[in-house]
C-alpha cells in the first residue's frame, strides 16, 4: 500500500487546467475518454448511415453530400473509393476510438481504483499521458479524409499488400494506430499495477468484482497482445513508405509493371494483426462481460451465480484467446492442418463462453428483478451475445466457414458482438455508473424508450445480415445488385437500411438523455441502486482522493438478499456474518 | 483542401496532419450529366480538340513512315465484361503498334521539345478522355498544362482511370454510372502521363502535358501538324509507345509551312 | 428479437422463389457442406430457442414483486459441471464431424482430369487452360502485357505454350470432371468465391494455391471477389459456365481457333 502515500488528500485546490484538461485524477480522465469515444461513436455511427444509404439505393445520389465530401460523392453518387474508405474508418473508429476506449478507458479509468478503495490510479501521469495519446491518434487516423486519393480504404484489417499501395490517408491510418496502441499499452501497465497493489485491506483476488477481474484479464491481453500489433504496423509502414518487402512478396505485377520485391510474405500480416486483433474481440467484450456481471446481481438482488466459475471463465478465454487467431484465415490459403488446429481451439473457446451465460442465468434464477434501464441493458447483452456467440459456432466450422468467410453472415456476426454484446454493456455500465459519475440520475423513462428502440431496430437491422450471408453475399462489395445470385436482397437491404437510420436516430434520445440529467437530473445520493461494492460508499460524484478513510473489505462483492437481515445488500465495507457458501 | 473527401463533422476533430498535404496539382470536379450522351456520337467527334494558336504563323506538318513488317495487332476479345461485349466490334484490336494502310505510323506524339519560348495562354477548353466500348478515345492525346481534361464513361460499366504521371500526382478514380465526368488538371508539363483502367486491364491511353500549344498527333494517314509556331528554330520530337522517341531540329520563318518526316523502324 | 427473429424468417420464406438463402448447390461438396450447416443451424437454434426462452420466463416469473425476497445461492457445483460438460462434448463432437468434412474439401485433393491456372488481379480474373498437351506454357512475370493481351505473362515461344488458352473472366468448366485450380495473384489478395460451390479461397501474390472442385450442374455461374482488393473490388466478377464435356471441348477448341487467327 506505500504507493498511496503519495497523497491525495490534503493538496491545494488544483487549477482549472490541472482538474478538467490535464488532470491525473482517474475520475476525470475516465470522464474524458467517456466524452471523446461518445463523440467518436456518434461518428462511427453516421458513417454507418452512409454505407446503408449505399447498400439500400446503390447509385442513388444524395445531394448533400457534394458538399460534404466533394471527391468521394461527386453529385451525391457515392464512388466505390468513397465506400470503401467509409466502411474502413466506420470499422477502425468504432474499434479503436469507441468500443474500446468506452470499455477499457472509462470504465478501466473510472472503477479500478473506486472499485479497489485505491486513491487513485498507482501511475496517474502515466495515466494522463494514455488519455492525451488518443486525440492526436484520432486526428491522425481521420487526417486522410482530407488528403489527397483519401483516407485508409483497406478496411480495418489493412491486410497487406493492398494497404501498402494506398495513398498517405493509409499511412495515416497505421501511424494514428501505432499512437493508439501506445496509449492502450500505458493504460493497460497502470491497471495491472493498481489492480496488483493498491486493493484496499481485506479485498482478496477473490473479493474483487467481476467488473474489475475483466479490467483486469483485459489489461493483461493488451499488454500481451498490442505490442505484437504495434510491430507488426510499424513493418507495414516501413514496406509502405521505406520500400522493404516484410508483407511484399517477389513477382508482384501492380497496375502492369514488375515490382522490384522480394522475400515479403502476405500472409504473415495476416497472422501478426490477428494475433493482436483476435485477443482485441476479446478486449471488446470481457469488459462488457464484466459488467452484465456487476449489474445483473444488483438488479436481481441476488449473489453472482457461480463467482470462481465466471473468473476462471474470463481466464479460459484470455488465454484460449491467444490460440485462436488463424479461424479468421481458413480461406487464406494457410496448411490445411492448421485449418484443423484453429478449428479445434475455437470449438473449445466456445465452453466457457457458455458457462458464462448460464451463470448469467442462474443469476436471474429465483432473483427478484428491477427492470432498470441499466438492466435491461445488461439483459439485452445476454440475449444478444448468445446471439453472437452461437453463430460463431458457424464461421469456427472451417468447412462451413470455407462458405460463409467475408460474407454478411460474418458481418452480422461480429456485429452481434460488438453491438448486442460490447454496446449494450456500454449502454448498461454508463446508465449504471452514470449516478456515480456525475452525481444526478438519469432519466428512466427517456432510458427505456431509447433501450426499446434501440433493441428492436438493432435487431431489425443485424438480423437480416445473417440471411444475406447465406444467400451469398459478400461483404464490402459497393453493389452488389450486379451478381445475379444478389438480385433480389435489394428489398431486405432497404428494410435494414430504414430500420438503421431509426436505430441512429434513437441515439439522439440517449444524447439528450446524458444532457438534460447531466443538469437536470434527480440527484442521486451515494447508493442510489443499493449496490455493494466500494464506489457506492463514497459520495457522488467522488472526491479528489475517492475515499475519506481508506475502506476495509470484509467480503465478497455479491451479497444481496443476506437471510436474517431486514436489508437486502450488504457492503463490502460493512461487516457481517454471512452464511457459508452452498 | 479540407472538404476533398471530408466530413464536416470530423473537422471538430482535432487535425494532426502527417507528412503534411500532397501538392494540389490534380485538382478534381466530377459531376453526373442527367442524360448520358449516346457513346457513339461522343467517340466520333474529334475527342482532342486542336490546340489553340500559339500566336505565330508558321507551321510544320510532319509524317510519320513506318519501315519493315507491321507486326500483327492482337485482338482483344472483349467477354471479359458483357457490357463491353455489346459493342459494335466484338474483338478490338490492340493499338500498341498501328500501321496504316499507306504505311505510316498512326498514333505518334509530335512536339516541339525545345525551342518554344514564353508563356502561353492556358485554354480553358477542356481536352476529353472519353471510355467508350471499353477503349479509350483517343489512345494518344496532348494537353496543355492546368487545361482541364474532361474524363468521361460512356459505358454502362465501372472504369476507374489509374493515372501514373512521375512529376505530376497519379489519381486512381472511379466512374461507376454512366455518363459521369470528371475534370482533372495537371500542374506540370510531364511527356508522357499513362491511363489504364483496372477494370479492363487492355485499356491504356497516353497523355502529353506540355506548357506550350505545339503538338500534334500522326493520324489514319500518319499526318500530323504543328501549327501557329512564331518563327524560330525547334526541336521536334516524335514519341510512340513501342518505339521510343526521335528528334529533328526544324527552322520556320513567319508564314512559312515546312513539311518534316520521322520514320520509325520494326524491331 | 424473437419477434424479429420470426419476422426475419417470415420474410425469408415468403418468396418461394426468391429466398434470401442457400443457393442452390452445384459441387460435390456441396451436399456435405450444407449437411454439416444444417447441423449446426440445428444444434445453435435449439440453444437459441432454450436460451432465451428460459430467459424470458425468469424476467417474467422472477421479476419483482412485493413481499418477495430474492433467494441466496452463490452457485452449485453440480449445475456448473453439468453445464460444462455438455456442450463440450456437443463442440467436440461437432469439431470430429466438421474435421472430416474440412479433410474431403482441403485434405490431399482427388486425382484431377482437368488442371486451369485462375490468376487474379486488380481487378480481373486471368483464366490459363494448358490446352491439348496438358501441359501449362511458361510464364515469366517480365513477359506480363495487360494492352496487348498477355496478362499472364506466357512465353509463346515455349512449345508447351503453343497450345494454351488465355482468357479474361471467361472460365469454362466440365461438369463431373475434377479440376484442379492453380490460383494466384499478380498484385494484392483476391479471393475466388463461387457461391454454388460453396467453394472460396484466397488468392494470394507469391503463393500458388491448389484448390480443386467438381462441378455437378450445367449452367451459367458467377465468380466473386471476396477479400477486398481495391476500388474495383465490387466488379472483379467472372463468368463461369458449367457445360458438358463436349461442349467444353468444343469451347476450348473455338477459343484456340479464334487464338491464333
Amino acid at each position: 500500500m506505500s504507493t498511496q502515500a503519495h497523497g491525495h488528500s490534503g493538496t491545494q485546490a488544483p487549477s482549472f487546467l490541472r482538474k478538467y484538461i490535464f488532470s491525473t485524477d482517474h475520475k476525470t480522465i475516465g470522464i474524458q475518454f467517456l466524452f471523446t469515444s461518445l463523440i467518436m461513436l456518434f461518428i462511427g455511427g453516421l458513417l454507418a448511415m452512409l454505407i446503408r444509404w449505399q447498400l439500400g439505393w446503390p447509385g442513388r445520389a444524395l445531394p448533400f453530400m457534394e458538399k460534404l465530401a466533394p471527391e468521394g460523392m461527386p453529385g451525391g453518387v457515392m464512388l466505390p473509393e468513397y465506400y470503401n474508405m467509409l466502411f474502413t474508418m466506420h470499422g477502425s473508429i468504432m474499434i479503436f476510438f469507441a468500443i474500446i476506449p468506452l470499455l477499457v478507458g472509462v470504465f478501466g479509468n473510472y472503477l479500478i481504483p473506486l472499485k479497489i478503495g485505491a486513491p487513485d490510479m498507482a501511475f496517474p501521469r502515466l495515466n494522463m499521458v494514455s488519455y492525451w495519446l488518443v486525440p492526436p491518434a484520432i486526428g491522425i487516423v481521420c487526417a486522410g479524409f482530407f488528403l489527397q486519393g483519401g483516407a485508409a480504404a483497406s478496411g480495418w484489417t489493412a491486410y497487406a499488400p493492398l494497404s501498402t499501395t494506398l495513398g498517405p490517408g493509409q499511412v495515416c491510418w497505421i501511424v494514428g494506430v501505432i499512437v493508439l496502441g501506445t496509449s492502450s499499452i500505458m493504460g493497460s501497465v497502470n491497471y495491472l499495477t493498481t489492480v496488483i497493489n493498491l486493493r484496499a485491506p481485506g479485498m482478496h483476488f477473490f473479493r474483487l468484482p467481476l467488473s474489475i477481474w475483466a479490467l483486469f484479464i483485459t489489461a493483461v491481453l493488451v499488454v500481451l497482445a498490442t505490442p505484437v500489433l504495434a510491430s507488426a504496423l510499424i513493418l507495414l509502414l516501413l514496406d509502405s513508405t521505406l520500400g522493404t518487402n516484410f508483407f511484399l512478396p517477389a513477382g508482384m505485377i501492380v497496375d502492369g509493371v514488375l515490382q522490384p520485391n522480394s522475400g515479403g510474405q502476405a500472409i504473415l500480416w495476416q497472422h501478426l494483426f490477428w494475433f493482436y486483433s483476435h485477443p482485441a474481440v476479446y478486449i471488446m467484450i470481457l469488459p462488457a462481460m464484466g459488467i452484465a456481471s456487476e449489474i445483473l446481481p444488483v438488479f436481481a438482488r441476488k449473489p453472482l451465480f457461480g463467482y470462481h466459475s465466471m473468473v476462471y471463465a474470463i481466464m479460459g478465454i484470455a488465454g484460449l484467446g491467444f490460440l485462436v487467431w488463424a479461424h479468421h484465415m481458413f480461406t487464406s490459403g494457410m496448411n490445411p492442418a492448421l485449418g484443423t488446429s484453429f478449428m479445434a481451439s475455437t470449438m473449445v473457446i466456445a465452453v466457457p463462453s457458455a458457462i458464462k451465460t448460464f451463470n448469467w442465468l442462474g443469476t436471474l434464477w429465483r432473483g427478484s428483478i428491477r427492470f432498470t434501464t441499466p438492466m435491461l441493458h445488461a439483459i439485452a447483452f445476454v440475449a444478444m451475445f448468445v446471439i453472437g456467440g452461437l453463430t460463431g459456432i458457424f464461421a469456427a466450422a472451417n468447412a462451413v466457414d470455407l462458405y460463409l468467410h467475408d460474407t454478411y453472415f460474418i458481418v452480422g456476426h461480429l456485429h452481434y458482438v460488438l453491438f448486442g454484446g460490447s454496446l449494450f454493456g456500454i449502454f448498461a455500465g454508463i446508465t449504471f455508473w452514470f449516478p456515480k459519475m456525475f452525481g444526478r440520475m438519469m432519466s428512466e423513462t427517456l432510458g427505456k424508450v431509447h433501450f426499446a428502440l434501440t433493441f428492436v431496430f438493432f435487431n431489425a437491422v443485424m438480423f437480416p445480415m445473417f440471411n444475406l450471408g447465406v444467400a451469398g453475399m459478400p461483404r464490402r462489395i459497393y453493389d452488389y445488385t450486379q451478381y445475379a445470385h444478389l438480385t433480389h436482397v435489394v428489398g431486405m437491404n432497404q428494410m435494414m437500411s430504414i430500420s438503421a437510420f431509426i436505430l441512429f436516430t434513437a441515439q439522439l434520445l440517449f444524447i439528450v438523455n446524458f444532457f438534460w440529467s447531466l443538469f437536470r437530473g434527480r440527484p442521486a445520493g451515494a447508493n442510489p441502486w443499493q449496490a455493494n461494492t466500494l464506489e457506492w460508499i463514497t459520495p457522488s460524484p467522488p472526491p479528489h482522493g475517492n475515499f475519506a478513510t481508506t475502506p476495509t473489505v470484509y467480503h465478497g462483492p455479491y451479497e444481496y438478499s443476506v437471510p436474517g437481515r431486514p436489508k437486502d445488500w450488504l457492503p463490502q465495507t460493512e461487516p457481517a456474518a454471512i452464511p457459508s457458501h452452498s | 483542401m479540407c472538404q476533398r473527401y471530408g466530413m464536416s463533422l470530423l473537422a471538430v476533430l482535432v487535425v494532426i496532419g502527417c507528412g503534411g498535404g500532397q501538392p494540389q496539382d490534380a485538382a478534381a470536379k466530377t459531376d453526373r450529366t442527367a442524360s448520358p450522351e449516346p457513346a457513339m456520337h461522343l467517340a466520333q467527334a474529334p475527342a482532342q480538340a486542336q490546340p489553340a494558336s500559339g500566336g505565330g504563323s508558321a507551321a510544320v506538318n510532319v509524317t510519320v513512315q513506318f519501315e519493315g513488317a507491321a507486326p500483327a495487332r492482337t485482338k482483344i476479345k472483349m467477354d471479359a465484361d458483357p457490357v463491353c461485349r455489346q459493342q459494335p466490334a466484338a474483338a478490338m484490336e490492340s493499338e500498341e503498334v498501328v500501321v496504316n494502310s499507306n504505311g505510316t505510323l498512326k498514333n505518334v506524339f509530335v512536339y516541339v521539345k525545345d525551342g518554344a519560348t514564353g508563356t502561353f495562354p492556358t485554354p480553358s477548353t477542356p481536352a476529353t478522355l472519353e471510355q467508350s466500348g471499353c477503349w479509350y478515345r483517343p489512345h494518344v492525346f496532348g494537353l496543355q498544362v492546368n487545361q482541364p481534361l474532361d474524363i468521361v464513361n460512356s459505358d454502362a460499366t465501372l472504369h476507374n482511370i489509374n493515372a501514373k504521371p512521375t512529376t505530376n500526382t497519379p489519381f486512381n478514380i472511379a466512374q461507376p454510372v454512366k455518363g459521369m465526368k470528371t475534370t482533372k488538371k495537371f500542374a506540370k508539363p510531364e511527356v508522357m502521363v499513362k491511363f489504364k483502367c483496372n477494370v479492363h486491364p487492355w485499356m491504356s491511353a497516353y497523355a502529353a502535358v506540355l506548357t506550350h500549344p505545339f503538338f500534334g498527333v500522326s493520324d489514319e494517314q500518319g499526318a500530323a501538324a504543328v501549327i501557329g509556331l512564331p518563327a524560330g528554330t525547334y526541336t521536334l520530337e516524335a514519341w510512340h509507345e513501342t518505339y521510343g522517341t526521335q528528334t529533328q531540329t526544324v527552322t520556320v520563318a513567319d508564314g512559312e509551312t515546312k513539311s518534316v518526316a520521322f520514320t520509325f523502324t520494326a524491331q | 428479437m424473437l419477434i424479429a427473429g420470426c419476422a426475419d424468417a417470415a420474410w425469408a420464406q415468403a418468396p418461394a422463389g426468391a429466398r434470401i438463402w442457400l443457393p442452390e448447390g452445384a459441387s460435390s461438396v456441396a451436399p456435405a457442406i450444407d449437411r454439416l450447416f444444417y447441423i449446426i443451424l440445428w444444434i445453435t437454434g435449439i440453444v437459441f430457442v432454450a436460451v432465451e426462452s428460459v430467459l424470458l420466463v425468469f424476467l417474467v416469473r422472477y421479476r419483482q414483486r412485493p413481499g418477495r425476497r430474492a433467494a441466496y445461492t452463490h452457485g452449485s457445483s453440480l449445475v456448473e459441471t453439468i453445464w460444462t460438460v455438455i456442450p463440450a462434448l456437443i463442440l467436440v463432437w461437432l469439431a470430429f464431424y466438421n474435421q472430416r468434412i474440412w479433410a474431403q474439401v482441403r485434405g490431399t485433393p482427388p486425382p484431377h482430369d482437368l488442371e486451369v491456372g485462375v490468376t487474379g488481379q486488380q481487378f480481373a480474373w486471368n483464366i490459363h487452360y494448358p490446352g491439348a498437351d496438358g501441359t501449362f506454357g511458361r510464364t515469366d512475370p517480365a513477359l506480363v502485357n495487360d494492352e496487348t493481351g498477355n496478362p499472364i505473362g506466357l512465353d509463346r515461344r515455349d512449345p508447351n505454350a503453343a497450345d494454351d488458352i488465355v482468357t479474361i473472366n471467361q472460365l469454362h468448366l466440365p461438369v463431373h470432371q475434377t479440376v484442379l485450380i492453380h490460383l494466384k495473384s499478380k498484385d494484392v489478395i483476391h479471393s475466388f468465391f463461387v457461391p454454388q460451390f460453396r467453394m472460396k479461397q484466397d488468392a494470394v501474390p507469391g503463393i500458388t494455391g491448389r484448390v480443386w472442385i467438381e462441378a455437378t450442374k450445367e449452367g451459367q455461374l458467377e465468380i466473386a471477389c471476396a477479400e477486398l482488393c481495391g476500388l474495383g473490388h465490387y466488379r472483379m466478377r467472372g463468368f463461369l459456365t458449367v457445360e458438358s464435356l463436349e461442349a467444353f471441348h468444343a469451347w476450348l477448341a473455338e477459343q484456340l481457333t479464334e487464338q491464333q487467327s
